[in-house]
């Protein structure tokens, strides 16, 4: 009897072959491949109708999506720069704090150990008209005696989305942050003392510039993770109200589920992930070349 | 230009004392060199003058004026740091001109200044690269460069060449000398090289364990120790001491060798001494230099050469103690062999037993 004889490296890449296939590239084929056609869910034998590129059409020409779109990034652009910032100054001042350090350092880390949906739950309530703790806060305090409604208008509820989502995720910056301060040589913060700077002059010429390899690092991990939000904003306002915070993921899954439309949440979903793609490859571009200036690696 | 006063400046860290009331003056545009071994404080020192670390007590003046809590932009200082300590995300052109522009002075100002500072340093090719494309010595030279653009009162300098191979080392070091005499500023120069002292030292301040050991000019400090510390720290190969006793108004060492007394001293009979003498200083006989008129002479037995050129170097025991003589127009010397030394008594020196000080000729 002859035995089918692989080539040995054949055989030992067969299992890592066989697994990514399963994981990675049959669930990926077949949804590039429903892109193609008018897939629903309710209807599994549209599968093979295809459409050819009918659903990318379509999206490209729907305003809902490309609102929704829009929002993603203002989401992005808002919400990034703000945990840089916030999350800087947090670190600057644990930095400074000469004991309990190792305590606070892990206080930082809170937010990011819930559950986001939980996260969402929590500011549902925080934020809620009626019973919430901000609007009975402001009331009791009687800086405001109507009930402001903050998930219900447009603009509040954007703003109130981007707050959890601050909340739960500066910390990401925080902790790296700090991490790049512990790495800052004290040498050149030396030199610059001496060199006549003040604290700010220091911070802005030296600290800011070792700063910022780590900052982009975080930039790039938040720019994948805010790029595909979904959760918070599912449970804060499910999208609402009247789509006004709809994201792109709220507005794919909703297509995809609800509506069943699964071809056409495919191909929107596959312009989507060139939205974080971009992000992602952006700030790794910033990272080689913030290191680069320091004279850090390739 | 400035002049530099210490007056019992103490450093702690914690409980721990780190340097004990030091007191110095540094006159202006003066060269003065703060030598001793590993953690000995110079560099806490130095950072006291330059305002990086606080001071515990006393005073620091620079130029009259009691700098204490003053912040280093406010001392009109620079420094040189041993790990040149260079901006590595700016060019060689925008480290060397970073103090002014912080000082917010105007770029054809700053442009001049640097343009003549790499001038001066042979830095002028290198303006626009990165310290990571830079060898340890062109980092040194922008380190340097820095410094001496803004002009400060007092230079400060810790350890600045101890990172670079010797013969690079030699060669920076006659720069150092070089910049000073062109800038003739005040400069405090740390090192624990006694080389390196000795050769761009006004001024040698020997410091061993938060104390100042003695300060004078270099042929001072070599020529009349304070104590055994500095007579064996200054000097190469370190001055030879070996244990005496007073007998019959003779040396006796511990193996019964007897010397004549070197002269001007004045010893009480069973006093017990240390007796030094340097390596120049003790020669086999048809070797030697022309001396002078005091003379003892020892035999031993050379145990080691090393042949350095104009002279070799012979190690011998005496007494229990390894001695290191000198032998000019070297001829080949085998191990074992023995020889007749001739000690110039006029050079030896002689230190208390007991505390190390120096005795009174
Ligand atoms: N931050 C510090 N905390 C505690 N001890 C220190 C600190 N910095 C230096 N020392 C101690 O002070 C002494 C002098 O150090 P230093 O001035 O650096 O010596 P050196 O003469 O080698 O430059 C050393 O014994 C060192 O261990
Ligand atoms: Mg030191």
């Amino acid at each position: 009897m002859k035995r089918l004889k692989l080539p040995p490296w054949l055989v030992l890449l067969l299992p890592a072959i066989i697994i990514l296939s399963a994981v990675v590239l049959i669930p990926l084929v077949f949804s590039l491949y429903s892109s193609f056609t008018s897939y629903r869910l309710t209807r599994p034998d549209s599968i093979f109708n295809w459409v050819g590129l009918f659903n990318y059409e379509k999206a490209v020409t729907d305003v809902k999506f490309w609102a929704a779109f829009g929002r993603t990034v203002l989401l992005l652009a808002v919400a990034l720069n703000l945990e840089m910032l916030l999350g800087l100054g947090l670190a600057l001042m644990v930095s400074k704090v000469t004991s309990g350090q190792r305590l606070l350092r892990t206080m930082m880390m809170f937010p990011m150990m819930f559950s986001p949906i939980l996260v969402g739950f929590q500011f549902k309530f925080i934020f809620n008209d009626n019973v919430g703790l901000v609007n009975n806060a402001l009331q009791s305090l009687g800086i405001t005696d109507q009930a402001i409604p903050w998930l219900v208008d447009g603009n509040l509820a954007m703003f109130s989305i981007i707050f959890a989502e601050v909340w739960t995720a500066t910390s990401v910056f925080g902790i790296l942050i700090l991490a790049g301060l512990y790495a800052i040589p004290r040498d050149p913060l030396e030199a610059a003392k001496v060199d006549g700077c003040t604290s700010l002059q220091s911070f802005r010429y030296v600290t800011l510039p070792f700063l910022m390899p780590f900052i982009y690092i975080a930039m790039a991990i938040r720019s994948l993770d805010v790029a595909r939000a979904y959760d918070i904003v599912q449970i804060m306002t499910n999208g609402g109200p009247a789509r006004r915070t709809e994201l792109l993921w709220t507005l794919i899954g909703r297509t995809g589920y609800v509506d069943a439309r699964m071809g056409y949440a495919n191909a929107m979903g596959y312009i989507s992930i060139f939205l974080a793609i971009f992000f992602t490859v952006y700030f790794f571009k910033k990272l080689t070349q913030s290191r680069r200036e320091l004279g850090m690696g390739a | 230009m400035a002049n530099v006063t210490l007056r019992n400046v103490v450093k702690k860290y914690g409980v721990l004392e780190v340097v004990h009331s030091i007191n110095l003056e540094i006159a202006d545009s003066e060269f003065v060199v703060l030598v001793g071994p590993s953690g000995c404080g110079k560099s806490t020192t130095l950072r006291m003058v330059a305002g990086l670390e606080a001071i515990s007590g006393g005073e620091v003046q620079i130029g009259g004026r009691v700098v204490n809590d003053l912040p280093p932009r406010e001392r009109n200082i620079s420094m040189v740091f041993q790990n040149y300590a260079l901006y590595p995300h700016m060019t060689v052109r925008e480290n060397l001109g970073f103090s002014l522009k912080v000082a917010k002075q105007a770029q054809p100002v700053i442009d001049d200044a640097v343009d003549k500072a790499a001038e001066i340093l042979s830095l002028t090719p290198l303006l626009d690269r990165k310290p990571g494309a830079l060898s340890g010595g062109q980092r040194q030279r922008v380190a340097m460069g820095r410094a001496i653009v803004r002009h400060p009162e007092v230079f400060l300098f810790d350890e600045p060449l101890s990172n670079l191979d010797a013969k690079l080392r030699t060669q920076m070091r006659v720069e150092i000398k070089k910049l000073h005499q062109k800038l003739k500023s005040t400069i405090i120069y740390v090192t624990h090289d006694q080389v390196e002292a000795m050769t761009l030292a006004d001024r040698i301040v020997i410091m061993r364990d938060g104390h100042i050991e003695q300060v004078g000019t270099p042929l001072e400090v070599f020529e009349n120790p304070l104590n055994t510390f500095v007579a064996t720290f200054i000097g190469s190969p370190p001055m030879n001491l070996l244990d005496a006793v007073v007998k019959d108004g003779k040396l006796a060492f511990s193996d019964g060798t007897l010397i004549a007394i070197p002269p001007g001293y004045s010893l009480a009979e069973g006093q017990p001494v240390t007796f030094g003498v340097r390596a120049d200083n003790i020669m086999p006989v048809g070797h030697a230099l022309p001396h002078g008129e005091h003379m003892a002479e020892v035999e031993m037995e050379v145990n080691l050469t090393e042949p350095l050129g104009t002279e070799t170097l012979l190690f011998s025991v005496l007494a229990g103690k390894e001695v290191q003589a000198k032998m000019f127009n070297p001829r080949p010397v085998q191990t074992g062999e023995r020889m007749t030394f001739q000690i110039m008594l006029d050079k030896c020196h002689l230190f208390d037993a007991e505390t190390g000080a120096a005795l009174k000729r």
